[in-house]
């Protein structure tokens, strides 16, 4: 699903690369509270082990087979920070080393196959994990996990193919043909994550940083018979300076959406100035959302650029805030 | 088993473009990648022009063209949606060989193949003139931050100890009779995944705790003067400019 250059037009592109960037320095930041000083080493390992991964195929149906994504594991696996600087790695890897997705696409490919996957994934987890709390309860959210995380990634592909995509397909079919081949894809992903989520809980179960609280207490026992209880130290969540940062970040976002988008939209795109010149304009079929007031980022409903810009990155904070939310720390309630 | 230390992406050689830093050729690259997207479908001339700026690049670099050819392998998966485009496609209908095919999804299949084709070899004949190591490196005096070069660093150079742990364990699961032929053996593949990243992780803490003892500090100390001159650097960028120039001309 790698996407290569010319796939996407360039603002796609652009704002896609922002995305990607506001998001992986956010992990850059994160990353450093679930790893401390071995974020270097321990995340490159995790990253290898991605890239391995994804080599692995597994069979979907008859004749097709799948690679594994690998978000949602390395979110449960390392954490949902690590598992998207992970993420992010790879895909700068193999498209700087091996050329697998373009290089003006690695934005789009971070945003799709890191931040959403991770994402979802571990929004979800979160979610299931807070009903059950057992090794089974792990393994089954783990699936889950995996198993929402491909088509939403194969989702928002699809959305974005809507908004900028080069090629003429209808995009409600682009959503279905991605989204039903991704929904099988993600039954295997799912199964492979949760066994693999097991196998390490069963050896290991300190690695697995989504299990990270569930484990019971140490116990011990002195000659006479007396116990003990050694506490699991919680991890301290710090979010001291973080409320600053979040807010510069917003700040800085709605500016650009609001301020800078009136001046980069006022002339038309390269591609429709030459179309207008070779006068087949008239021949590109009208988008589908063509009739929404938000359609042309506001041309049509009399609603101005920047406006426009403002509401699409509200929207975007609410949906990120709602999966933040539902993905929230749980300690903050028991200390 | 004892795979060298040159990466097999890594073509040594000595040529001009070998030489040229890393932070220069990176920069021109993405660049040119970026005149290529930008670059209207229509103006064949152009695709062509750049076309031949890249095999001049090969030409300098004395980068076989064989090697590209194999390397451009991984760009099938999208040559064969390229194809399907006009088929599916919507719009006007036009009739090529019998087959009624859609011209805008004509336009968008030659669009994507041309950009992406372009944009492979680019990137390819980067990786076969600099070493991976030396790329981060430059990666680096561009301000990517650095522990997202660390990170890669890492990852880079523990690609191939994972990946043959991963062959092994393939050969020993393929030496008792294993095939994956359907859904119900993915719990095997997936224990297998389970132990590979056991086995990973675990053999971080190691390497983490051996570098601790010689005075890791979280920086890795760079030991090669890799500044660039100015003459280097306007040698590199001449292929975005050229790119640049050529676009201006065909438009």
């Amino acid at each position: 699903m790698h996407v290569p250059d010319g796939f996407f037009n360039a603002v796609t592109s652009i704002s896609a690369g922002a995305v990607a960037a506001a998001g992986v320095a956010v992990c850059l930041r994160g990353a450093r509270r679930e790893l401390d000083d071995r974020t270097a080493p321990m995340a490159g390992l995790v990253a290898a082990f991605i890239f391995a991964v994804q080599m692995l195929n597994f069979p979907v149906a008859a004749g097709t087979s799948g690679h594994l994504l690998g978000g949602a594991l390395a979110a449960i696996l390392v954490g949902p920070y690590t598992g998207v600087l992970c993420m992010a790695v790879v895909l700068l890897v193999q498209a700087v080393f091996f050329a697998d997705g373009g290089l003006t696409a690695l934005g789009v490919n971070i945003s799709i196959m890191g931040i959403v996957t991770v994402l979802v994934g571990w929004g979800i987890f979160r979610l299931v994990t807070r009903v059950t709390r057992s090794r089974g309860g792990i393994t089954a959210a783990a699936f889950l996990a995996a198993l929402v995380s491909v088509p939403a990634s194969a989702l928002v592909f699809s959305v974005l193919f809507a908004i900028g995509g080069t090629a003429p397909i209808d995009p409600m079919a682009v959503a279905a043909a991605m989204g039903g081949v991704h929904v099988l894809i993600g039954v295997g992903e799912g199964a492979i994550t949760a066994v693999t989520v097991g196998s390490v809980l069963a050896v290991r179960p300190d690695l697995v940083y989504g299990a990270r609280g569930l484990a019971r207490p140490l116990i011990l026992r002195g000659a006479e018979g007396e116990s003990t209880t050694v506490g699991v130290p919680e991890p301290v969540v710090a979010t001291r300076r973080l409320k600053p940062f979040l807010l510069g970040g917003v700040g800085v976002t709605l500016v650009l959406a609001g301020l800078v988008s009136f001046f980069a939209s006022s002339s038309p795109d390269g591609l429709e100035a030459v179309a207008e010149n070779k006068g087949f304009l008239g021949q590109a079929s009208d988008h589908h959302f063509g009739a929404w007031a938000l359609a042309d980022y506001g041309e049509v409903g009399g609603i101005p650029v920047g406006v426009a810009g403002i509401i699409g990155v509200g929207l975007v904070l609410l949906i990120a805030g709602a999966v933040a939310y539902a993905a929230r720390g749980r300690n903050k309630i028991k200390v | 088993m004892g795979a060298g230390h040159h990466h097999r992406l890594y073509l040594p050689g000595d040529s001009v473009v070998h030489r040229l830093p890393p932070q220069c050729k990176l920069l021109a690259v993405l660049a040119f990648a970026v005149v290529v997207v930008a670059t209207p479908r229509e103006r064949f001339w152009a695709f062509a022009g750049y076309a031949v700026l890249l095999l001049a690049v090969a030409v300098v670099a004395r980068v076989p063209p064989g090697y590209v050819a194999r390397r451009m392998a991984i760009e099938l998966p999208f040559v064969v949606f390229a194809f399907l485009i006009p088929i599916i496609g919507m719009g006007e209908r036009t009739t090529v060989l019998g087959l009624s095919l859609s011209v805008p999804g004509l336009w968008a299949a030659w669009n994507i193949l041309a950009k992406a084709t372009l944009g492979v070899i680019a990137s390819v004949l980067l990786a076969a003139t600099t070493e991976p190591r030396v790329i981060l490196i430059g990666a680096q005096r561009l301000r990517l931050p650095s522990l997202l070069v660390q990170i890669a660093m890492f990852m880079l150079r523990y690609l191939d100890v994972i990946v043959d742990e991963m062959r092994r364990m393939r050969v020993a699961r393929e030496s008792r009779g294993f095939a994956a032929r359907d859904f119900r053996q993915i719990p095997v593949i997936a224990r297998s995944a389970g132990a590979l990243f056991i086995r990973s992780y675990e053999r971080g803490e190691r390497v983490h705790l051996a570098m601790l003892s010689r005075g890791y500090s979280g920086q890795m100390p760079i030991i090669q003067d890799i500044s660039a001159s100015a003459r280097q650097w306007s040698a590199a960028l001449a292929l975005p400019a050229v790119a640049l120039a050529v676009l201006g001309l065909a438009l």
